[in-house]
């Protein structure tokens, strides 16, 4: 397979276009990820227009025609409804949140809805539909836009949560959630846009719930998903030239996810560091290390650590977003004190 | 009247079908039988067959919590639905819905839904499907008067007018939101009226006259299948029991139920039948007494069929999960 160096956000672009390719039930829907809808300069000359609020979709109006990359109302209860009706009627939408943040005004339609329609009627529908949202702090862009919330939906029986951190990663995780028969929330975080990676032109799949070892190591696990997954391999450099060895699990699926990876690293290295951006209460960090003291405990030589956000909305300022942000120093220094 | 003798027979079994299963649930939870949530839709049969009646099978409904009328309408067994009810393994959803949650895809029928105003987004859905991949079907999205006041139905109607979607809007106006009653909960007169905000036709009708209802529904169904976009259908009638089984009742006046009882949707069909000599009393005996029998039936099979095993509780959550 071909393989050049793309941006995360053309990966993801591209598994929408060659899954979009693949099977025409799947249909793109969202605010703005066209745009410019029946604008005589821009859906008349058959091209669009913003191609999502950062650009992921662009191009895909043009290829597949406004009735598959379809712009909606600003009603995301409405549309976001209307994707899990259409799920479970036939076709495979992939809808849009712009911002996780925006969960609140759509929540019913997810964890009532899509999550549940398959199990209230007792197993007789099949919802196969992926919620694409942008989350993250980082952007500059305050408390209502900068959430990653993540744990929220991993907590609900009926949907599967995925968080890729690499190009590599996101067209092949993507492809799988789209190509996946339960609600699927892909988790797009608004920092890693712009980095680049090697990524095979063709169309592949990457499973969910199975976890990558980013980086091998014997003196400690860091458990991570999303872009704490670049920050924990910095933090891992820096922690190599002070001689400890630091292994850092890509869990990439949050539900299903892959303990065995996790239990298989903590037994080798008996520490474990769980790195966060989510809010620290009921979270990933809690949960990875509740599960280890549940499975692991035996093995461990220092008490689990999470490594998290504050308890907090996320501020606008540089100064205190920055802070907000888990960092390389502070994973740095709690690596150190587990290893003391 | 464009029916059928036939035609006719059915549409009064269906009615009477669905009367007889609510007042039969009422008993058993007076009885202490059945146990949950249950919405009862006696006295608004009208509605349901009339709508019900111009739709294909393959046609999609959605529902409300109050969903056994739409069920029976489109075509659910009533065995299956009794089990579900009693939350038999045998239930239309195995017993993992129960009375709210009532579904049967293969029958077009998306569900009763716990969430008032859930319907909506989920009707556009099913049309946008039938409208994406060119089947022609239609969706019918039958919400209360109290879904009228949500969000999720003003969103909805607002994207079937925006994309020209095959969805007929059939509020069912029984008059009040659990207790509230709806000249209080609307600040409009009319729930119709709102057709013009979303690019739709709105028209009230008698919601006790099948007659009106189903012609009102063909024009719709109709508009919807060529393609013409979305209708919104104001059904005004009433419900004979509370919001739930358990519901005090305190709100209903005694003179509002005899004016009820003096409009009753089904008595009114049979009088218009009778005059038109299109079936005779001894022919709705024989229905009534046909109906009550299948009723009866669907009991002795929810009472006799087995529970669900413990072990079921895991299953269908996801259609595959690797652990």
């Amino acid at each position: 397979m071909t393989t050049r160096t793309i941006s995360f956000r053309q990966a993801i672009n591209e598994a929408m276009r060659l899954e979009m390719r693949r099977d025409p039930k799947v249909i793109l829907m969202g605010e703005d990820v066209a745009g410019g809808a029946t604008l005589p300069h821009i859906e008349g000359e058959g091209k669009d227009s913003w191609g999502g609020p950062l650009g992921v979709s662009l191009g895909l109006s043009p290829e597949f025609g406004r009735s598959r990359v379809l712009d909606t109302p600003i009603s995301e209860s409405g549309f976001i409804g209307a994707a899990v009706g259409a799920a479970s009627t036939g076709l495979r939408p992939i809808a849009e949140l712009m911002f996780v943040d925006f969960l609140g005004v759509c929540f019913d339609q997810i964890f009532n809805q899509a999550a549940k329609l398959r199990y209230m009627f007792g197993g007789k529908a099949q919802v196969p539909m992926v919620l694409r949202t942008m989350i993250g702090a980082g952007a500059r862009a305050a408390a209502q836009h900068s959430e990653c919330l993540y744990s929220i939906f991993v907590h609900i029986p009926g949907l599967k949560s995925v968080i890729p951190s690499t190009p590599y990663d996101a067209k092949g995780l993507l492809s799988s959630a789209i190509r996946d028969n339960d609600p699927v929330v892909f988790f797009e975080h608004k920092v890693l846009y712009d980095i680049e990676g090697e990524v095979p032109e063709d169309n592949y799949t990457i499973p969910l719930g199975v976890a990558d070892v980013k980086r091998e190591g014997k003196d400690l696990t860091i458990a991570t998903v999303g872009r704490m997954v670049h920050i924990s391999l910095e933090a891992a450099e820096k922690l190599a030239k002070d001689g400890v060895d630091v292994e850092v699990v890509d869990l990439r699926s949050l539900s299903p996810m892959d303990e065995d990876t996790i239990l298989t690293s903590v037994k080798k290295t008996h520490r474990l560091a769980v790195v966060d951006e989510d809010f620290p209460r009921c979270s990933l960090a809690t949960d990875v290390v509740a599960l280890v003291a549940d499975k692991a405990f035996d093995y461990l030589d220092a008490p689990p650590k999470r490594i998290t956000a504050p308890h907090t909305p996320v501020p606008f300022s540089p100064v205190l977003e920055d802070t907000f942000i888990p960092s390389a120093d502070t994973i740095v220094s709690t690596a150190q004190s587990l290893m003391a | 009247m464009a029916f059928s003798k036939k035609e006719i027979r059915g549409i009064y079994a269906t009615m009477r079908k669905i009367r007889m299963f609510e007042d039969k649930i009422a008993q058993l939870f007076a009885e202490g039988k059945l146990g949950g949530f249950a919405h009862l839709y006696a006295g608004e049969e009208a509605i349901a067959v009339g709508v019900c009646v111009n739709l294909k099978g393959n046609d999609f409904i959605t529902s409300t919590h109050r969903g056994h009328g739409h069920c029976i309408a489109k075509g659910v067994d009533i065995n299956s639905m009794m089990a579900e009810v009693y939350g038999k393994a045998t239930g239309a959803c195995k017993g993992k819905g129960g009375s709210m949650h009532i579904a049967d895809l293969d029958k077009g029928m998306l569900g009763a839904n716990g969430i008032v105003g859930a319907g909506g987004p989920l009707a556009c859905g099913a049309a946008l499907t039938a409208k994406t991949l060119g089947t022609g079907q239609v969706t019918v999205c039958f919400f209360g008067d109290g879904a009228a006041e949500q969000g999720t139905m003003h969103e909805s109607m607002n994207l079937a007018g925006s994309w020209k979607l095959p969805v007929v809007f059939v509020c069912e106006n029984n008059g009040y939101a659990e207790s509230t009653p709806w000249g209080y909960h609307c600040a409009a007169k009319s729930i119709s009226d709102r057709g013009v905000a979303y690019d739709m036709p709105g028209l009230t009708v008698d919601g006790t006259d099948f007659f009106a209802i189903s012609e009102a529904a063909e024009e719709a169904i109709g508009r919807a299948r060529k393609g013409e976009g979305p209708s919104l259908v104001e059904c005004r009638g009433f419900r004979y029991y509370g919001h739930f089984e358990g519901d005090n009742l305190s709100y209903f006046t005694e003179e509002e139920q005899a004016r009820n009882r003096a409009r009753d949707p089904i008595e009114n069909f049979k009088k218009r039948v009778l005059e038109r000599k299109l079936l005779s009393e001894k022919n709705f005996s024989e229905i009534d007494l046909e109906m009550a029998k299948m009723i009866e039936e669907a009991v002795k099979f929810a009472e006799e069929s087995p529970w669900p095993d413990a072990e079921d509780i895991l299953k269908d959550v996801y259609v595959s999960y690797p652990s």
